[in-house]
């Protein structure tokens, strides 16, 4: 009898399509807001996993800073060293040539360097942090040997420099050096998107970094990620481990992705809002509902309907108008994430979670806003109900 | 024998400064297969009567038995169950549910009732055959002429073969002939023992009753035979 009272609502609410349409509307809006912000949360974490690399499994050692801000070097002996540790797939160093700038040309000031560091770099560095070249190619044995410079996605930018042709040049430490390469950004060391890059060979006999590495990137099997940072320490500096910093910037990253997700709080806000003003649009359109339909309540009194009949059809109704808004809100949701994840280049990801969460909250929604006009409904006296035409 | 419906001093009045008198000291007994019809001024009290003896509306003072039992002390959904199971109604506007299509109008008049869909589907068809429109099974109430929707609302009225059919000014929206159909209808119900009262202000329903009863003010003035 109840599954017949249900049908008979879904009856009475096709009649009216185009109201049935608009009531829904308010929680259908609501719920998609809720729906697509958490889709599209998911899916940039899923994304942000992918360029991690899933496992976040690559570490960072570094000596931490000299006295004037600038890296501090590493012993000679550290990179072989790390690279002995069994469970490590792959290292490189970089190390910070102290004092260069780059520049255009000669002609730009000293002082406007841009904030562009120099790195001496090894060529398997990219292997090592995933990165990879938007243009030209990255330092090999050979070129690494001769004035030639690879520059970071940030450091590109800020000399203006896009394409890279024979004559690309850049004026670093005193000579002018050619560019090879131009890098895309790097998400887990942004440090090298703001670097112009050179061999360890170039920046021994050029520049005098004396082959000191001041950072070393490492990949470790992915099980093995926290015994392997215990031992950096030690396997990097014996004298003083202390100095040296360990850390695991798949971590950082993932700390600022969920700080991030501080504002999907607000839209979930602004969803729930949404709900609840289309619960208020549902109870209103309910309260007319009954006013309009009092013949009909009357009606179905006289054939023998109890009141509690009578509540039950209004409010499984007002729960039909909710579910199929809630239904909608959530079908919209789930296009506007993949949506998103397409146009961002992203996985698409509908957490089955804030769908369930969804519904459940549009029925909620319904039942609220259904209580009162089914009640209404339910107390109306039969005889004045058949008496309203 | 049991009286299908019986009133006894029933009083109703409803509020207001000075209170209405709908009803004052009302009796009124009808018998299986009798035919009445409430006939008065408006104003007199007739659709109160008819909505106290059909228990829509409970009297401030007095019985009312329907079938025998009393009804008086029954609770809301007890009464619903009278209506359901002893009642049937016809009203002036026909309360047909646009939406629905005739069968399922009439299957309506079962569906408090409980049973199943089929069981109730097949009885709608059944009552519809009744009142002549089986090639209107499937047609809803806005496809339909006056005279036929309120032969729809007797079928509904009769699909669960109440002993007791009320029925308020039920040619009252119709033409004559239209009218005069429904009359032969409600008329022919006596015919299988279904007692029948119908308030109207038509004299030919009246006429085709075998009963009437007068009201004004309240009260019943005048209660006998029609002589044909």
């Amino acid at each position: 009898m109840s599954l017949e009272l249900l049908l008979g609502g879904w009856r009475g609410l096709c009649v009216r399509k185009l109201r049935t349409a608009l009531s829904c509307l308010g929680i259908a809006i609501g719920i998609a807001a809720a729906v697509a912000v958490l889709g599209i949360s998911a899916s940039s974490r899923a994304d942000l996993l992918a360029q991690l690399g899933a496992e976040g499994n690559l570490l960072t050692v570094g000596a931490g800073q000299a006295f004037d801000g600038s890296p501090a070097p590493l012993p000679l002996t550290a990179e072989p060293m790390i690279a002995r540790i069994p469970p490590v797939e792959s290292v490189t160093a970089t190390g910070y040539v102290p004092g260069a700038t780059v520049r255009r040309t000669a002609a730009v000031p000293a002082v406007d360097s841009g904030g562009i560091s120099v790195l001496a770099a090894q060529p398997g560095l990219l292997t090592t942090l995933g990165g990879s070249v938007a243009a030209g190619t990255f330092l090999n044995a050979a070129t690494a040997r001769y004035p030639a410079v690879v520059l970071g996605a940030v450091a590109a930018r800020t000399l203006g420099i896009g394409l890279v042709r024979p004559d690309t040049q850049v004026y670093l430490a005193g000579r002018y050096y050619t560019v090879i390469g131009i890098l895309r950004p790097v998400p887990l060391a942004p440090e090298i998107d703001e670097a112009a890059l050179v061999g360890f060979p170039v920046a021994d006999s050029l520049l005098g970094l004396g082959g000191h590495p001041t950072e070393i990137y490492l990949r470790a099997l992915p099980d093995q990620v926290q015994p392997v940072a215990s031992v950096l320490p030690f396997t990097a500096n014996p004298p003083q481990p202390e100095a040296v910093q360990v850390s695991l910037p798949s971590s950082i990253l993932a700390a600022r992705a969920t700080a991030r997700t501080a504002f999907t709080g607000l839209f979930l806000g602004l969803g729930v809002v949404a709900v609840l003003v289309g619960g208020i649009g549902i109870g209103n359109i309910m309260v007319i509902s009954v006013l309009e339909r009092r013949a009909e309540i009357g009606l179905r009194r006289a054939l023998g309907a109890t009141r509690w009949q009578v509540g039950f059809q209004f409010l499984a109704e007002s729960l039909l108008l909710s579910g199929l808004g809630g239904l909608a809100g959530a079908a919209a949701g789930a296009a506007v994430t993949a949506g998103y994840a397409v146009w961002a280049g992203q996985p698409a990801v509908v957490p089955p979670g804030g769908i369930a969460a969804g519904l459940g909250v549009a029925l909620v929604t319904g039942i609220l806003a259904g209580v009162y006009p089914a009640a209404r409904a339910a107390r109306l006296a039969p005889a004045e109900a058949l008496r309203a035409v | 024998m049991t009286a299908v419906l019986e009133l006894t001093d029933v009083a109703r009045a409803y509020p207001g400064s000075p209170p209405v008198t709908a009803l004052a000291a009302v009796s009124l007994q009808v018998h299986a297969a009798e035919r009445v019809a409430v006939t008065g001024p408006s104003g007199s009290g007739k659709s109160t009567l008819l909505h106290v003896a059909g228990t829509l509306e409970r009297p401030d003072r007095g019985h009312v038995r329907i079938g025998g039992q009393d009804v008086s002390a029954l609770p809301d959904a007890g009464l619903s169950a009278v209506r359901g199971r002893r009642i049937g109604f016809v009203f002036q506007q026909f309360h047909l549910l646009d939406h629905l299509d005739a069968v399922q109008n009439v299957a309506l008049g079962l569906l408090y009732r409980g049973g199943q869909a089929r069981a109730r589907r097949a009885a709608a068809v059944a009552a519809l055959d009744r009142v002549g429109l089986a090639s209107r099974l499937g047609h809803r109430p806005g496809q339909l002429s006056g005279g036929e929707r309120q032969r729809v609302a007797i079928a509904r009225a009769i699909v669960g073969r109440p002993g007791l059919v009320l029925a308020d000014e039920p040619t009252g929206n119709l033409d004559s002939a239209a009218g005069q159909q429904v009359i032969t209808l409600l008329a022919g119900l006596a015919a299988d023992g279904t007692a029948v009262v119908i308030v109207t202000h038509d004299p030919a329903v009246a006429a085709a009753m075998d009963r009437r009863v007068v009201m004004r003010d309240g009260r019943i003035v005048a209660d006998g035979q029609v002589t044909r």
